[in-house]
């Protein structure tokens, strides 16, 4: 039988491929990239909002949000652990990450400069990565497929989270509204953004909609995303810092704006605002840790030692 | 729940429930909150306080490991005894306030009092990483002793004159154990693992070891509503023992740290460290005033 025929049937299919299938090189390398990539978004993603857990304005605010950088810790477990049944290794990938060798979702070199910004990621950021990443609890590799469930269902909490904060600080003050529109206007195009650059210029988009490891093209789930939002920072009572943006009855869509994409290719291409500062606190935490992950490998030689001469 | 649309029953549901919401009357449902008429109540708000700000101060501290933890298991572990402390913390605090009668939650009671009126001990506040004053090792260390003496503490505190307290101490000794089983386990790993893990757990104990006094030695309120720890010193020694044994590690001779004019923490006399630790953490609360959050 012509393992790649079988491969391609059970893709066009909608079955799932597990891990012991026969797959194509191809289609192996391009699931380790993107679920390594997702991972390392998750564990870079600690760091903005961990900024904040320090400085939370109510004690309720910082129980949420630790639970909420918890979460995303145990996201890039969820992850790394998915690329170690395609043979990947944890190790390695964090290698990759902390030598700049593989890259995560660009708006985490993006600063966190007030309380706002943690409700702006939930609403805003929590929003596009719930758009980009739901078709993928469709995608055609199993154990990707079934932590993405899992994951979309904490990342729409936190985006209901967020929103909330949002919600709560447009009934404060005046200058807590100013904050949030602020943030808003900071966050806006930069969450635009993490739909990757429009289709005619994203290189891996054909191929990965052909193997149903991508679902929707980059401008699909961005029109979907501005779609969702309007009526929502209407209701929150923001502006949207776009003069484009509108409805177009004809379309049935809204018409908006482009993002400034040769700030997008900066930011992609390691010179944002914080990619140097998330990169090295990154390594520091990795290299800081070595002696603790020594002392528990070799710990744990030694009792399997104990337990084999006692035997 | 259905995930095609991101913002499905966003708008709808603006319950406050899904959020952590207080969460106090589902914990402690069925205790009755009434202030008990035999306990002094000035005694009660202080104690409230000693015990609420221990688990707040922690808290603060540990939760500095956060996205710094030298594996992702130990992130997530780390944060977790954070969020119980927290919890632990916000329900004393609320205590506290009740009990003062003075119309202070949580958070007036968290963010709006200057240093020299938190009751916490020293051993809470100190720094013992991942910045500057201690490492991993020396993190392990005072969460093996603090979560040790707490127990012991909680323990006693069920029986406690103030039913709401008891019930408090009650449902945190179940987390507190937890939180000395991590510990003992990386102090035995790490006492036991490699030469340089070895040093660095012996340099942790040293550096907590100061403090440990402090845990023990009575404040007059402490007296008064009859929960001297100087009864349970022997207990938790015990304990500590065991973990040490086990872990390859000599107890240091008790060189406890000197007061200042025989006060401490409970006092309200604290460490150098405890001012920038309440500057970080007050100051977005207090520089918005009147704020809604």
């Amino acid at each position: 039988m012509d393992l790649e025929a079988e491969f391609e049937r059970t893709v066009a299919a909608e079955h799932r491929v597990e891990p012991r299938d026969w797959m194509p090189d191809g289609y192996r390398k391009t699931l380790v990239r993107q679920i390594a990539q997702h991972a390392h978004s998750e564990i870079i993603g600690m760091q903005p909002e961990g900024n904040w857990i320090s400085r939370a304005p109510s004690l309720r605010r910082k129980a949420i949000l630790l639970a909420k950088v918890q979460d995303e810790a145990g996201h890039g477990l969820y992850l790394y652990a998915a690329t170690e049944t395609l043979g990947a290794d944890r190790g390695l990938l964090t290698e990759n990450l902390i030598s700049g060798r593989q890259k995560y979702s660009s708006i985490f070199n993006y600063p966190t400069l007030s309380y706002a910004d943690v409700g702006t990621i939930g609403w805003l950021v929590d929003g596009a990565a719930i758009c980009n990443q739901v078709p993928l609890c469709r995608t055609s590799y199993g154990p990707y497929a079934r932590a993405m469930i899992r994951i979309c269902k904490e990342e729409s909490f936190h985006q209901r989270q967020g929103y909330e904060l949002l919600m709560t600080m447009m009934s404060g003050t005046d200058a807590q509204r100013a904050m949030v529109q602020e943030s808003v206007d900071r966050f806006w195009w930069p969450s635009l953004m993490m739909f990757g650059p429009p289709d005619a210029e994203s290189a891996n988009t054909e191929q990965s909609m052909k193997w149903r490891i991508k679902r929707n093209t980059n401008d699909e789930l961005r029109q979907k995303f501005v779609d969702m939002t309007v009526p929502q920072a209407e209701k929150l009572g923001v502006t949207l810092p776009d003069p484009l943006l509108k409805w177009n009855p004809e379309r049935g869509h809204h018409d908006f704006g482009q993002p400034d994409w040769d700030e997008f290719w900066q930011v992609v291409g390691g010179n944002g605002p914080a990619n140097a500062q998330r990169v090295a606190h990154r390594r520091k935490a990795h290299e800081d840790g070595e002696w603790v992950r020594a002392a528990a490998a070799a710990h744990a030689a030694k009792r399997t030692r104990t337990k084999e001469s006692a035997a | 729940m259905s995930f095609d649309n991101a913002y499905e029953s966003l708008i709808d549901q603006e319950d406050a429930h899904w959020a952590f919401g207080t969460g106090f009357t589902e914990s402690l449902a069925g205790v009755d909150r009434a202030v008990p008429a035999t306990a002094d109540r000035a005694d009660l708000f202080a104690y409230c306080l000693m015990l609420g700000d221990d688990a707040l101060v922690l808290s603060q501290r540990l939760a500095e490991w956060c996205s710094r933890a030298p594996e992702l298991e130990e992130d997530v572990a780390l944060a977790n005894i954070a969020l119980d402390l927290l919890g632990q913390a916000r329900l004393l605090l609320t205590r506290a306030g009740e009990v003062e009668g003075r119309g202070r939650d949580e958070d007036a009671l968290a963010y709006l009092r200057d240093e020299r009126e938190f009751r916490n001990v020293h051993l809470a506040e100190i720094e013992c990483g991942p910045l500057a004053g201690g490492d991993f090792a020396t993190t392990m260390a005072r969460l093996l002793v603090f979560s040790s003496w707490k127990i012991a503490q909680y323990q006693r505190l069920r029986a406690f004159v103030d039913p709401v307290v008891a019930a408090i101490a009650d449902k945190g000794l179940k987390e507190l154990a937890y939180h000395r089983d991590h510990a003992a386990q990386w102090v035995v790993r790490l006492g036991d693992g490699t030469d340089e893990s070895h040093a660095r757990m012996v340099a942790g104990v040293r550096r907590v070891w100061p403090y440990v006094d402090e845990l023990f030695t009575a404040d007059p309120v402490e007296q008064r509503l009859d929960v001297d720890p100087a009864a349970f010193r022997s207990e938790v020694d015990d304990v500590l023992a065991a973990v040490f044994a086990a872990a390859g590690l000599e107890r240091p001779d008790p060189v406890p740290a000197a007061r200042v004019n025989g006060r401490a923490g409970r006092a309200g006399v604290h460490t150098e460290a405890m001012g920038y630790l309440l500057a970080e953490m007050q100051h977005l609360h207090r520089s918005l005033p009147g704020a809604k959050w």
